[in-house]
């Protein structure tokens, strides 16, 4: 057939194939995945009972626990949000020699492996200036780094800042610096300009990212195991209660506690939900 | 007066090179030029926001060069309204007075005054979500022109509006200029909108700026 002759009116017109392989592929790949995430949590749900949950739940080790993990993440959050604020809006707002480097540089925590941000943590601490550092702290504040409830907070603050940090940085990326700017002009200092015009408009930013630095600082384990180890009634946290009920065998009491980390994290999903995706509207 | 003596601004890559224009007291000074010739950057250069390399830049009799935004007394319109998300109208016309220490009664009897001149007391309680593109720029004029400037930079404040709103600022501009006896630097495209408010008009291209004679303003081109 000779495809450089153009097709006459009497030639039948074109007929496009079925979409219906493309979104049976689309619906086949995504289908698994959620499948697999809402099977997970159902499991979970499922092989718990009210009772094993009451009886975990009265024992003193895991109140423990639990009043640890909340008081150590919201102590994380508060921290983290201050140092995300600051780092966010710099990189936001500023262009400096070094940037993309430092840009690098906050990335780390994300991508390496939870163990080896304890372990670093920990090496660091026993380097000459970490002995100088933790002595002066104890000195302080009557309170050991390594091994104790401090450690617990700065090895989820290692982690949960970096998070907090990308979401500031995209929230006040998406706030117009000229709003910043207008207010200069009107007679603000940078201080000034930054708490009455920036920050308020970060807000939404602000509690997401809080709600992130949360729920991140509540699963982390793997930095909390080495660097504060996992010692009951002293340095554990919920994840480290699911780990020593799953070492004791008592794998009921390890699947309550994850059910109330399942139950927490969905809270925050709910919020981030919530708060990241609705509109400015008043 | 609104003086530029041999200004040169480095923005990035993009470089402003020996710019002189003057205006006088209490007049309205139209800037034209190309799409990227830098007459947003030479209004920042003015108003502070953007540091100058070379040249002096004076207001009235002052020597503004070296000072900092908010010390050089400028109202300041940018194009997109920049209006703060969070604060109520009446707010954005309070906010250089609080920031100067005024008093709330003087502050209420300011916003007052600036609202019924701009004709815009119904919306002191609304926040900026929901203005048209109008109610926007008078927001922003009356934010810019709240604590008294003797100087007044805009930056394309008519370019987002319809032919109709476009007009009716265009009016309202001329009014404020003429009661407020503000000097003015204006940026547009419109040689319309040039015609209607100038009392000199510059041309800012690649290389150089001019002023062009008013008599002529009509056949101005870009």
């Amino acid at each position: 057939m000779n495809t450089d002759v153009p097709p006459d009116e009497s030639s039948p017109p074109h007929r496009a194939g079925s979409d219906v392989p493309f979104f049976a592929g689309l619906l086949l790949l995504s289908g698994v995945y959620v499948f697999l995430i809402l099977a997970m949590v159902l499991a979970n749900t499922a092989y718990t009972s009210l009772d094993i949950f009451a009886r975990t739940l009265a024992s003193p080790e895991i109140q423990y626990a639990i009043k640890l993990s909340l008081i150590t993440c919201s102590i994380t959050t508060v921290l983290s949000l201050w140092v995300a604020t600051a780092l966010g809006y710099c990189m936001s707002r500023f262009e400096f020699r070094g940037k993309s480097l430092l840009d690098s540089v906050l990335d780390i925590p994300i991508v390496l492996p939870p163990l080896v941000i304890g372990l670093s943590l920990l090496i660091l601490f026993r380097s000459p200036p970490g002995i100088w550092f933790e002595e002066h702290f104890k000195a302080i504040t009557g309170y050991r780094i390594t091994y104790a409830v401090p450690g617990v907070i700065l090895a989820q603050f290692m982690v949960a800042c970096a998070f907090a940090v990308r979401t500031m940085r995209a929230t006040f990326d998406e706030i117009p610096a000229r709003r910043e700017q207008v207010a200069l002009t009107l007679g603000c200092t940078r201080s000034q300009a930054f708490w009455s015009v920036s920050l308020p408009e970060a807000r939404r930013g602000l509690l997401v990212a809080a709600t992130l630095a949360w729920a991140r600082s509540l699963g982390e384990f793997g930095p909390i195991l080495i660097f504060a180890g996992a010692t009951r009634m002293k340095t554990e946290v919920m994840p480290t209660s699911v780990f020593l009920q799953m070492s004791i065998g008592d794998i009921e009491s390890a699947v309550a506690v994850s059910m109330l980390m399942i139950l927490a994290a969905m809270a925050v999903l709910l919020v981030v939900r919530f708060w990241g995706s609705e509109s400015y509207v008043r | 007066m609104i003086r530029l003596q041999d200004v040169s601004i480095q923005a990035g890559e993009f470089r402003l090179n020996s710019i002189s224009l003057t205006i006088p007291t209490g007049e309205y000074g139209i800037l034209m030029g190309k799409t990227g010739c830098g007459k947003t950057t030479l209004l920042e250069g003015v108003c502070g926001l953007k540091r100058v390399t070379t040249g002096t830049i004076t207001l009235g009799d002052r020597d503004v060069t070296r000072l900092k935004p908010g010390e050089r007394g400028i109202g300041f319109v940018p194009q997109e309204s920049a209006l703060f998300t969070t604060m109520t109208v009446y707010e954005h016309l309070a906010f250089a007075l609080s920031v100067r220490g005024w008093k709330k009664p003087a502050i209420a009897a300011r916003v007052d005054e600036l609202a019924s001149m701009l004709g815009i007391s119904h919306l002191l309680q609304r926040f900026p979500f929901g203005l048209s593109g109008g109610e926007s720029q008078r927001v922003a004029l009356g934010r810019a022109l709240s604590f008294r400037p003797r100087i007044l930079c805009l930056d394309e404040p008519l370019s987002a509006l319809d032919h109709d709103t476009r007009l009716e600022i265009c009016d309202l501009l001329a009014e404020v200029q003429r009661t407020m006896g503000v000097t003015v630097l204006h940026i547009t495209h419109d040689p319309n909108e040039a015609s209607r408010l100038a009392h000199c008009i510059f041309r800012l291209d690649s290389s150089a700026i001019q002023a062009i004679p008013l008599q002529t303003d009509a056949s101005i081109s870009l």
